[in-house]
């Protein structure tokens, strides 16, 4: 790979991945604290209110880092891939400004009143606020993501004159068969990180011994959350996108799978470690068959490997497909199991004393961010070498004019300026953990005694 | 078609440019107008709940410029590829002080957030200037429609420039003055007592300045861009859109002897509306001119993307507007009147 794409590519995986590290908590966020303002509505108990209340400015925090972090990725479409964007952009302008026009003022005008706006609303109308930021926020995944579904999989286009792509059907654009399932099976997954952190913090209190009503709360929330979509995350969607691969992008589907050999009765890899150089798979531990069941619905339906497609159609990191293909099922099979357990001792109400579990439950926390950002990285590694499948290759997008040197300089200035962001972000978020969602008395005595003990 | 959506995104730019304008402007007098901890709180909590909204529309201007004219965006935004990073770093810079800053109080956290957010502020109108300047001069694009720009060179407005040269700087300066002024008309209406006195003080006196630049930038550009007097010469009333600025800067220091508050702020809405239209209607139907060869610059013709996907998103475009029009009304009545600190933030 040429080293000026590398760092193009970089440049922009690095910034999308940062980015998304907070929307996706915000997302899943977003749908935890219209559950709890609802529950607050429907049994009049302020409690609920209160513990929404510290999860709205979790959600904040996340929320200002999410916007700082997402407005360099809509410029990087113009400043790094312009090649791209100009081949592309009779189409995709379409989804990127909608997600302008309809999601973003949504949710930068109902952030304040989600902030600022509980004592001047009634109950309801905060509720309401809750309810369309929440609507915001999907919106805005289902705009971005039907970019990238099109990008992964492109219909409602047409060449022009100059070989630009325009926009011949709106609607087939936005009812693309790949982004249905996408869809689903993104905004679930932030559902996933959104109940995992909840019940994280909740467990934290509980071990901890403060705020323990909450920390009840919280802990019933999330697992419940949790374990609905985590069980979503595999059935229906994540075997539809399966299917969708294998029917779409065959060739990925061999790189996540490391199946280097078209075989019949192709065998479903467990572990592994792929050696592209001499094409075979090491270590391999496999369940026999099970890949042509997933994929054809048959036990001895042949299955095409790496050895059927030309050396130019292959990803180029195959290793990286396959390891975080395998990374995101395999912490998604770990998620329902540990999201069941939760649930199941919940419902023997013994899950708020089961302590060593607890412990379980609160280290779970990065796993699903793990398990996202290895979900996209399957999916855009997955994709190479198009930009835009079949009919873009990556090297044919980046900026002409825009050197190696220029590139490097702005990826640095990019790690260090987030380098700080994230250090923000953990002290900010471990101080309001840490305050908790009682209202602290007068701030001065912020750091004094412990106020009552008993 | 291409007409009509030139005229959206300039729209859509200076809505952008009145709205984010104030609470830069806010940005650029801070130390000025807030001298103490709570002060400076203060002029955040005015601008708290809807900077981010301000900001949105520059997402959206860019979304719908990309949209419309998909060979402009892809080149500008890689020929102006070091000053955009530059203003994305100022942007979140800014973005994180504001939202942060009021989460701790200790004698290091706020002061360093409010260096920050002062500091990125006035970074900012000044590269938006330059940046607007860099769009009137014009670039040396290449027969592919494409350039790239260093930050600077020999600071002259022909040949191998640079994003900084003498006129674009001068624009920057200018805009500095400008959003300053702006800041300071928006503070004068949300602010009381003695805040409210130096936010008056603080925009009486950038108002000499605002003056004095508009007529030496005025008489820059007739120099720098030729088009613009062919297109007042071809379209005279296009005359209509300088007029529109120079009533709303003589109505600005008339309302504010009146003692007006909310006035003479609208009044600067109506004049920077007037002198980004000015510019606008200057260079169309260049949307990116060229400062080599005039036949190379990106018209509203050869930058666009074909009339469906126009078509279509006239469709979607105008009813979105309208709700975002609504939101807007919305919240800035809802946090209608003086800020006050004793409402319980978050
Ligand atoms: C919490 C996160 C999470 C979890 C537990 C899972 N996924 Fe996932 N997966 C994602 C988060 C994710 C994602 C980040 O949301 C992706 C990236 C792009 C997309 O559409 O969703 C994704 C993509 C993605 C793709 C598409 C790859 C491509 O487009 O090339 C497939 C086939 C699967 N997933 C399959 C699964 C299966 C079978 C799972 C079994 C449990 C699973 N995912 C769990
Ligand atoms: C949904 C909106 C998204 C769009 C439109 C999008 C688009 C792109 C583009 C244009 C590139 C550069 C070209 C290339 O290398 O193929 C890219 C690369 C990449 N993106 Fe995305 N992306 C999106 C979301 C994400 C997310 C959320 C992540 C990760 C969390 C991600 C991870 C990556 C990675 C890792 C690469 C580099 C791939 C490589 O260079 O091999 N993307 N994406
Ligand atoms: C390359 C792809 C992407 C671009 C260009 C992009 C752009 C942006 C921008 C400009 C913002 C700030 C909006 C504001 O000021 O209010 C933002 C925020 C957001 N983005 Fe992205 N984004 C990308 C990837 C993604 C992905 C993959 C998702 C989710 C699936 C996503 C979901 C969101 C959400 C929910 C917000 C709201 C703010 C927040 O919750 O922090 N974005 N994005």
């Amino acid at each position: 790979m040429d080293s000026i794409l590398a760092l193009h590519r970089l440049h922009f995986a690095f910034t999308v991945t940062f980015h998304y590290v907070f929307v996706q908590m915000t997302m899943g966020l977003a749908l935890l604290i219209f559950v709890l303002k609802t529950m607050a509505l429907k049994t009049g108990n302020d409690h609920y209110n209160k513990a929404a209340r510290f999860w709205i400015k979790f959600f904040a925090i996340g929320f200002a880092l999410g916007v700082v972090t997402g407005i360099p990725m809509e410029f990087q479409f113009g400043t790094n891939w312009a090649k791209f964007s100009k081949a592309a952009g009779g189409v995709i302008g379409q989804t990127l400004a909608m997600e302008g026009v309809f999601s973003f003022f949504l949710e930068s005008t109902f952030l304040g009143l989600l902030l600022f706006g509980e004592k001047r609303l009634s109950p309801r109308a905060h509720w309401a606020v809750s309810l369309l930021m929440l609507i915001g926020t999907w919106l805005s995944a289902f705009f971005i993501v039907a970019t990238n579904a099109w990008m992964q999989h492109p219909v409602g286009y047409k060449v022009a004159a100059n070989g630009d792509l325009v926009l011949e059907s709106f609607w087939a654009l936005l009812l693309n068969p790949w982004l249905g399932w996408m869809y689903a099976h993104t905004v679930i997954g932030t559902v996933v990180t959104g109940g995992f952190l909840m019940a994280s913090v909740g467990a934290f209190y509980l071990l901890n011994r403060k705020f323990e009503e909450y920390g009840r709360t919280y802990l019933r929330v999330g697992v419940i959350a949790g374990a609905v979509a985590s069980v979503l995350m595999l059935f229906p969607t994540g075997d539809r996108q399966g299917y969708n691969v294998a029917h779409h992008q065959p060739v990925t589907l061999a790189a996540m799978e490391g199946l280097f050999e078209t075989q019949e009765g192709a065998p479903l890899v467990i572990l592994g470690q792929p050696d592209p150089e001499k094409r075979k798979l090491d270590n391999p531990a496999m369940i026999p068959r099970l890949l042509s069941f997933l994929t054809y619905k048959r036990w001895e339906a042949e299955v095409k490997g790496l050895d059927a497609f030309p050396k130019e159609d292959l990803p180029d990191n195959i290793p990286l497909v396959f390891y975080s293909y395998h990374i995101m099922v395999g912490l998604g099979t770990i998620f329902i199991a540990v999201s069941l357990v939760s649930v199941l001792l919940l419902w023997k109400k013994r899950l708020y004393t089961a302590r060593a579990w607890l412990w379980v439950v609160m280290l779970a926390l990065p796993f699903p961010f793990i398990a996202n950002t290895a979900g996209w990285t399957t999916a855009e590694v997955g994709r190479q070498p198009w930009l835009i499948y079949g009919l873009m290759r990556t090297v044919d997008g980046p900026s002409a004019h825009v050197s190696s040197g220029n590139t490097m300089f702005t990826l640095i200035g990019f790690m260090g300026m987030y380098a700080l962001l994230g250090i923000l972000f953990l002290f900010l978020t471990a101080r309001e953990i840490e305050h908790g969602p009682e209202p602290v008395a007068p701030k001065t005595a912020i750091r004094g005694p412990e106020p009552v003990r008993l | 078609m291409e007409t009509i959506w030139f005229c959206l995104v300039a729209l859509m730019i200076a809505v952008y440019v009145v709205l984010d304008g104030f609470d830069i402007g806010t940005g650029i007098v801070y130390y000025l107008v807030g001298r103490t901890q709570s002060q400076r709180q203060k002029l955040l909590r005015s601008i708290g709940p809807v900077w981010d909204g301000n900001e949105v529309w520059l997402l959206a201007s860019g979304g719908v410029l990309y949209l419309a004219f998909p060979a402009l965006y892809a080149s500008s935004f890689s020929g102006f590829y070091l000053p955009l990073m530059i203003v994305l770093w100022l942007l979140i810079l800014r973005g994180i002080s504001i939202e942060f800053r009021n989460h701790l109080e200790t004698p290091v956290w706020r002061p360093l957030f409010d260096f920050v957010f002062a500091g990125a502020s006035i970074l900012l109108a000044i590269f938006f200037g330059a940046a607007l300047g860099n769009v009137v001069r014009g670039v040396p694009l290449d027969e592919t429609g494409y350039f790239f720009l260093p930050l600077w060179t020999h600071f002259t407005t022909t040949g191998e420039v640079g994003i900084l040269d003498w006129y674009t700087v001068l624009v920057g300066v200018f805009a500095f003055l400008v959003l300053a002024q702006h800041g300071a008309l928006w503070l004068v209406y949300k602010t009381e007592d003695i805040l409210q006195e130096r936010a008056r003080r603080a925009a009486s006196l950038a108002w000499y300045g605002v003056a004095g630049m508009t007529l030496i930038v005025t008489g820059a550009t007739f120099r720098v861009q030729p088009q613009v007097q062919a297109n007042l010469s071809a379209y005279p009333w296009g005359y209509v859109f300088p007029a529109l600025a120079l009533g709303g800067l003589a109505a600005i220091p008339w309302f504010r002897s009146r003692g007006e508050e909310l006035k003479p702020f609208l009044a600067s809405c109506v004049y920077i509306a007037g002198m980004l239209t000015s510019a606008a209607f200057g260079v169309f139907p260049y949307v990116l001119p060229s400062n080599t060869d005039p036949v190379r610059g990106l018209t509203i013709w050869n930058a666009t993307t074909g009339s469906h996907g126009l078509t279509v998103a006239l469709a979607w475009w105008i009813p979105g507007m309208l709700l975002v029009a609504g939101y807007t009304i919305f919240i800035y009545r809802h946090f209608a009147g003086k800020v006050r600190l004793e409402e319980e933030g978050y």
